[in-house]
């Protein structure tokens, strides 16, 4: 342990504060073992530190079930909400593990970076295409490196993204820094499989709650239709650079071609995930999340749809005349997709993962508590 | 109709509604607080001839009925009792039907694994899931519904009266409350609970040590429509005196506490009361068996409150408390913090120290741990106070269910009733006279509240009777 994770062991912060006296009362109770990673995680534990409560907050899925299901919540005197607290914690987690850590408070405002993201990239590629008017008429109307020059795509795109790399690696490497455990036997394939399953966002089988009590599978169904989806879009982009590098081949490409349709299916994919995921989060009980979170959710997954839709309507547009606009609309979303990765819900991923990560290791090892049965 | 808002009228008013009745559930408490003590439950006792599922090895009917006895010294109706115990083996798909959804036993259960099968997310995830079958079903649930009153005519009660929401936590329950709403019907399933919640009538029993209870389950089982139905001529049964009495946490509120107010270190250390004495052998047996006579015990000790006192020896041995304890580097350091004497408390200590015979510990088995020469002896698991940080946790009776209820008959219905039933708690003495062992009030509250519901189903909609046939 570091120097300053032993000082964050013992400076909790109030939300962890908070979290460390809900999970007191949770592992007296133990009802909601059954539900999900974090309290069988909680239960090897009889004190909770800052590093514990922030492996905690980035366990738990926020499905909602233990909020429910508890005796203690609202209106009981306990007022336990244990998706809150832990939303709550895993938020001040993003910002605390950030890099550079200075940009950890983009967190705050996120409705704001949001805006200024999306506008700044439109400029840019106005500023750009605009600039090149006239200049590259020899390469064609349909060409989309008339409006955008390839270079100059790369050097944007790929230094946007590569800081956006660099960042999360950076963060990952905070977060593991203070969470990692020895590994054990198949821990890690177990934990791949819990990630590519989505195994903890489904309240212990029948799924999270939102506008009642009442379990449902949507949630889950609609994330994987964005994870996949948002993949799918990866490897057709992967796939175009191929294309562009080794043989040649330029955009845009025959609608039959492998990038088009793997952009195609993980576009609508991405498209319905996402749209569906807004709505569900508009509509769910705001009692299980933090309130402040909203704009992050809200503003996330906004984004990833505009990206995915505009994309999409390229697609049709692209034999027209507005292939222009809405190939500029298109690039500015991604481009602004990329700046916000390290400092918007996008890291939610990354985190998730890395606690899931050690939530198996740590299973797979001997508990150090050896309590009585009670 | 179905009075209640617990497990018990849960499962009758979805029995009934499957039979094809109109119900209408009245539950006094508000929709947050719906469920009475059912929320603060976490399992049912089932027999199985095989594994099933969560349930491992085999838990036969005659080890159940056996387990029945031995707790309740054999006062039970061995008749309902059996009825109870015949059906607890099916009862499950039921309830899975309905939403329930069952888990392996939970960390620190392992010794329930055989015979209790847990709900997952625990009781009131049980609750919501049937209170949402009952909306699918379309029972009309009236929330803050107390009922105030039952018209009687003869051997049929007619009509419930339902009072203002107020009505639903007060203690007078022999008081005429003012009365908002008549609500007529054929039959009734009466599911109301005990009288637990209501401390004036405890006092009754307990005198004024009553005062110093902690009720562990919900403020709304006050025992209104119990008195009700006695006064109206049914037959009592049960110790009115007795209650399920365990040693919880005294910081606990004063109701709702639930599971988490628990203190598991009893066996690990001395308990000692307010002048500082020793007044029971704390290592009598596994605290699993064992806890349901603390409070009875600490009920007996000047101001009903003790303390358990451990040291750095017993720490992290067992299921973490909700509060934390008085914790001090030196004795009479924690006597001063508990507020005892610490002359006294010393002498006590220092006696029993002087009287354990050192042994080989081992919490999981009854050890050979044990004191010599001293009253009360320490029979297991004694081991000398003497390595600090040392701690203490208050400890005061935790009431978790009052005995006195109706007797009832092999349908369900309330002697000297034509068309009043009843279900869980109101009923349970009948099986339960004394004692408890773990999951049966909720087995006793299913199989009766779905032999209550079906049969007031049938009466209601003027059908053959189908003794059981219909829970099959």
């Amino acid at each position: 342990m570091t120097q300053a994770s032993r000082f964050r062991s013992i400076m909790l912060s109030p939300a962890q504060t908070e979290g460390a006296r809900v999970m007191g009362i949770c592992n007296s109770c133990r009802y909601c073992e059954g539900f999900c990673a974090v309290f069988p995680a909680m239960e090897r534990r009889l004190d909770f530190n800052a590093v514990d409560m922030d492996y905690l907050a980035n366990l738990c899925h926020n499905c909602g079930a233990c909020y429910h299901a508890c005796q203690y919540a609202p209106p009981h005197a306990f007022a336990l909400n244990v998706p809150r607290s832990l939303a709550r914690i895993r938020k001040a987690s993003y910002a605390h593990y950030a890099w550079p850590v200075a940009l950890g408070r983009l967190y705050q405002r996120q409705g704001l970076l949001l805006a200024l993201a999306l506008v700044g990239s439109l400029a840019v590629l106005m500023f750009v295409a605009n600039a090149l008017i006239g200049s590259t008429a020899t390469l064609g109307q349909q060409s989309f490196y008339a409006v955008i020059p390839h270079q100059t795509m790369v050097v944007l795109f790929g230094s946007v993204f590569s800081f956006a790399v660099l960042a999360m690696t950076v963060s990952a490497w905070r977060f593991w820094r203070e969470h990692a455990v020895e590994n054990q036997p198949g821990a890690d394939r177990e934990s791949l499989a819990a990630i590519a399953g989505l195994r903890y966002l489904d309240g212990g089988g029948e799924g999270c709650v939102e506008q009642t009590d009442a379990p449902s599978l949507a949630r889950k169904h609609l994330h994987h239709a964005s994870f996949y989806g948002f993949l799918l879009c990866f490897a057709s982009t992967s796939v175009a650079t191929l294309y562009h590098y080794i043989f040649g081949w330029q955009a845009p490409y025959d609608l039959l071609s492998l990038p088009v349709v793997l952009g195609t299916v993980g576009g609508i994919l991405m498209c319905v995930g996402s749209a569906g995921l807004l709505v569900m989060r508009i509509r769910r009980d705001r009692r299980l999340g933090d309130p402040e979170q909203y704009p992050m959710d809200v503003g996330f997954v906004s984004l990833l749809f505009l990206v995915a839709f505009s994309g999409l309507v390229l697609l049709v547009l692209r034999d027209t005349e507005a292939m222009r606009a809405s190939l500029i609309v298109h690039l500015a979303s991604v481009l602004a997709f990329f700046v916000l990765m390290p400092y918007s819900k996008f890291v939610h991923g990354l985190y998730r993962g890395l606690a899931i990560l050690k939530h198996h290791r740590e299973q797979k090892s001997p508990n150090p508590l050896g309590l009585s049965e009670g | 109709m179905v009075i209640g808002g617990g497990n018990a009228a849960l499962c009758a008013a979805l029995v009934a509604a499957e039979s094809g009745a109109k119900v209408m559930l009245l539950e006094s408490a508000p929709r947050d607080e719906r469920g009475g003590n059912s929320i603060h439950t976490r399992n049912i006792r089932c027999m199985h001839e095989a594994p099933q599922d969560v349930l491992t090895d085999v838990y036969d009917a005659d080890e159940y009925f056996e387990d029945l006895l031995r707790v309740t010294k054999g006062v039970t109706d061995e008749t309902l009792a059996r009825i109870v115990i015949r059906q607890s083996s099916s009862c499950r798909s039921w309830m899975k039907q309905h939403g329930v959804r069952f888990q392996p036993s939970l960390g620190g259960t392992l010794h329930l694994s055989r015979t209790n099968a847990f709900f997952l997310g625990g009781g009131k995830a049980l609750m919501n899931a049937y209170y949402r079958s009952a909306e699918r079903f379309g029972i009309q649930i009236r929330y803050q519904s107390p009922v105030v009153g039952l018209v009687c005519e003869g051997r049929r009660i007619r009509a419930a009266l339902i009072g203002e929401p107020s009505a639903a936590d007060r203690d007078d329950v022999r008081l005429e409350w003012p009365v908002r709403e008549r609500i007529d019907a054929k039959t009734i399933v009466i599911a109301s609970g005990g009288f637990e919640s209501n401390i004036p009538w405890l006092t009754e029993a307990w005198g004024e040590a009553a005062a110093n209870f902690r009720i562990r389950g919900c403020r709304f089982n006050r025992g209104r429509v119990l008195r009700q139905l006695i006064d109206a001529g049914a037959q009592a049964i049960g110790d009115p005196r007795q209650c399920h009495a365990v040693a919880i946490d005294a910081r606990a509120p004063l109701y709702d506490g639930g599971i988490v107010t628990r203190v598991d270190c009893v066996s690990l250390g001395i308990v000692v009361n307010t002048e500082a004495q020793r007044f029971y052998d704390e290592g009598e047996d596994f605290w699993p068996k064992r806890y349901a006579i603390w409070g009875r015990l600490v009920a007996g000790q000047p101001q009903q409150l003790a303390w358990s006192v451990i040291d750095a020896q017993a720490q992290g041995r067992f299921m973490p408390p909700v509060f934390p304890g008085e914790e001090a580097q030196s004795l009479p350091e924690l006597a001063r913090k508990m507020k005892v004497p610490v002359a006294q408390f010393m002498e006590t200590v220092e006696a029993y120290n002087a009287s354990v015979v050192p042994g080989r510990f081992d919490h999981a088995v009854l050890d050979d741990c044990h004191t010599q020469g001293i009253s009360p002896a320490k029979t297991h698991w004694a081991l000398r106070i003497e390595k600090p940080p040392f701690k203490a946790y208050p400890l005061r009776p935790g009431i978790t269910f009052t005995y006195l209820g109706v007797k009832v008959d092999e349908q369900a219905q309330v002697l000297g009733f034509d068309n009043v039933f009843a279900a869980g708690e109101i009923m349970a003495g009948n099986v339960l006279g004394q004692g408890y062992v773990a999951g049966i009030g909720m087995t006793i509250g299913t199989i009766f509240g779905r032999i209550a519901g079906a049969r007031a189903a049938t009466m209601a909609l003027g059908r053959q009777a189908r003794p059981q046939g219909i829970l099959q």
